[in-house]
């Protein structure tokens, strides 16, 4: 029963770094049916970012609070972050607009490829540890035991879930969202810009990137280039697990792939845990590719 | 040109002949090794073209069936002692076995899902290699691969037959490396004058108005897939032959990536621009030596640029290239 409800508070920790990420795949999809391949990439990118604000801050305030420190470090990753997410997707995807999947699918693993090179080639090959900023406290809760940057990433990626759940439901902006992905020309005759709308897509999910990249970083203590890959690729198997195109169904598909992963190397082998994500994948594109809140939509003809 | 009756048979030869010149001209022993792993690249790149090119799905863990060949051989040669020729046979078949299981459920998903479903079976064979130690050797790999044999009849001293076998040198291999993929390409070029070629490229042109012409699109593609899975194999075994170890890292995701820039860089659906794609991704590195940490990253703007500036490739028709730019005049602002 402890090492269930360990195992389970652990998945549901990873879990939520997953969900964070999974809500980039899941909003780009759904206005461009695109699978953005670069998203592990901007996830990556956001942690080195916030590797290099603790570093920045360290040097100029060594004093600060932890958690002046750690929204400092979370504003600057996620601007970083939307800008590069901004930047790709006019650079890359926009001139593919209108051509078929195949091409821009190309197109995204040529950036994940680049961007995945050029952190190599500026922060070197070596895996770098993060500083500890967050005080390692542990709290107990009968046979519960959690850490202090376990309740961070709780209360911040909650805080960010409410908050992209609040601006697609009543901004204006949030409301063209939604109006995009349903139909983009019906948006476009009611006087919305869906290229402004896609763009805002774009900077939301690489600002979510950068958030669960950072925290990320901080829960392992160390980051490395090619991280973005392999999380980027479970992050998309939690987006499809969810129903891809659905908000909630990414949050709760990285939630649930947390949870299964926690157990599943807690009861079975932590050396195949990696197997788990992709053999979920794999049933879940065979017996239901809708996921758990997708619409069962049939290819566009 | 024309080439008379068997227009592809002298076409593949007038192209490749002039290769076997290469390890006469260039005696150095690297330069040809080099050219082998080049021609392995070629047949590999040629492959994937059945599945990306000309049925238009994108299939991104394709160096797991050139892994599932390589262990294939590996694996037979070592517990059964299974000589290359069976081996490379057998290779091809076991890669095309496991192209079916992951292409029957796959297929079936939407375009875009087969990439992710390809990408994931992709990551669990080389974890799947890595992990099961007692057969695989787990992250060492196998060792001591049997290199191939050749069977010579010899008329000295009253007929007998000779046993020939491949050593380090790599010039034998690179005759055998040109060979098969001389082999594939002729092979691939009567399929694309086939009636599943012509049903390949149109399912991906228009797969509703496909089905409609009476093409089962569901066989047509898992034959793609099947196919290419087993050129897939032979270069595999063809590979453990030739470095005589197996190690589950020679096959990650970055492979599966670079054989795909290599289709995309010579054209899509175009059987020399694949291989002229390996060709030019094989030897760049060797020329930009310098630049060894730039390699990666000129593959990814090789890939991004291409697609949007030449998405037919070096080599590609215009007809893909009306394809791949559709609707782009059509819808000059936002989303399809």
């Amino acid at each position: 029963m402890e090492l269930f409800l360990q195992q389970l508070l652990n998945g549901l920790t990873i879990g939520m770094i997953y969900a964070l990420i999974a809500l980039g795949y899941t909003m780009v999809y759904g206005v461009i049916q695109l699978i953005n391949f670069a998203h592990g990439e901007i996830f990556m990118t956001g942690a080195y970012l916030a590797l290099t604000m603790i570093g920045i801050l360290a040097s100029l305030f060594p004093s600060a609070p932890f958690w002046v420190v750690l929204i400092a470090l979370l504003l600057f990753s996620m601007a970083g972050a939307a800008l590069l997410g901004a930047l790709v997707e006019q650079v890359a995807y926009k001139p593919l607009r209108g051509s078929p999947k195949l091409a821009a699918l190309i197109t995204s693993i040529g950036v994940s490829f680049f961007l995945q090179n050029a952190v190599m080639l500026i922060y070197g090959s070596k895996e770098q540890s993060v500083p500890e900023i967050i005080p390692n406290i542990r709290f107990h809760l009968g046979p519960l035991s959690f850490s202090l940057i376990q309740v961070v990433i709780f209360v911040t990626s909650f805080a960010m879930m409410f908050f992209l759940t609040w601006f697609v439901k009543n901004t204006k902006a949030g409301k063209a969202m939604r109006a995009s992905a349903e139909n983009p020309e019906a948006a476009r005759l009611m006087g919305v810009s869906v290229d402004r709308i896609i763009r805002v897509t774009f900077i939301l999910g690489s600002a979510l990137a950068a958030v669960a990249g950072s925290l990320f970083g901080m829960y392992y203590g160390s980051v490395n280039f090619h991280e973005g890959y392999l999380l980027g690729l479970k992050a998309f198997t939690a987006a499809v697990f969810g129903g891809i195109g659905s908000i909630p169904g990414a949050m709760l598909g990285g939630v649930l792939l947390g949870v299964f992963e926690g157990l599943g190397a807690g009861y079975i082998s932590s050396e195949w845990k990696d197997v788990f994500a992709f053999v979920l994948l794999g049933m879940v594109l065979i017996f239901k590719p809708s996921g758990l809140f997708g619409e069962n939509l049939p290819e566009k003809v | 040109m024309n080439f008379g009756k068997r227009p592809h048979f002298f076409r593949v030869l007038a192209v490749l002949l002039p290769f076997t010149l290469f390890p006469i001209l260039d005696k150095n022993a690297y330069h040809v090794d080099l050219m082998t792993t080049v021609g392995i690249y070629v047949i590999l790149a040629m492959g994937l073209n059945v599945v990306v090119g000309f049925a238009g799905l994108l299939n991104l863990g394709y160096a797991a069936f050139f892994a599932i060949g390589a262990y294939t051989y590996a694996l037979l040669n070592i517990h059964l002692g299974c000589p290359f020729w069976p081996g490379l046979l057998a290779a091809g078949f076991v890669a095309m076995f496991f192209g079916f299981g992951v292409g029957i459920p796959a297929i079936r998903v939407r375009g875009d899902y087969l990439a992710i479903a390809t990408l994931g079976f992709g990551e669990i064979v080389r974890i799947a290699f890595n992990n099961l130690d007692r057969w695989t050797g787990g992250p060492n790999g196998i060792l001591g691969i049997e290199r191939p044999k050749l069977w010579i009849p010899s008329f000295k001293n009253g007929f007998h037959v000779e046993v020939w076998k491949f050593s380090v040198n790599a010039t034998p291999y690179f005759y055998l490396t040109l060979f098969l993929a001389a082999v594939v390409a002729y092979l691939l070029f009567k399929l694309s004058d086939s009636k599943i070629g012509r049903a390949l490229v149109a399912i991906r042109e228009d797969e509703l108005a496909a089905s409609c012409m009476g093409i089962s699109t569901l066989k047509i593609k898992l034959y793609a897939f099947g196919i290419s899975s087993f050129i897939a194999g032979i270069a595999g075994s063809l590979f453990a032959a030739k470095q005589t170890i197996v190690t589950p890292d020679s096959f990650d995701f970055v492979l599966s990536v670079l054989i795909l820039a290599m289709v995309v860089l010579g054209g899509m659906g175009n059987i020399w621009g694949a291989a002229l794609g390996a060709v030019v991704l094989g030897i760049l590195p060797e020329l930009l030596r310098d630049f060894a940490g730039y390699r990666m990253l000129l593959f990814g703007l090789v890939m991004i640029f291409m697609m949007i500036l030449r998405p037919q490739g070096i080599l590609g028709g215009q007809i893909i290239k009306r394809e791949l730019h559709r609707r782009a005049k059509e819808i000059d602002n936002g989303a399809p």
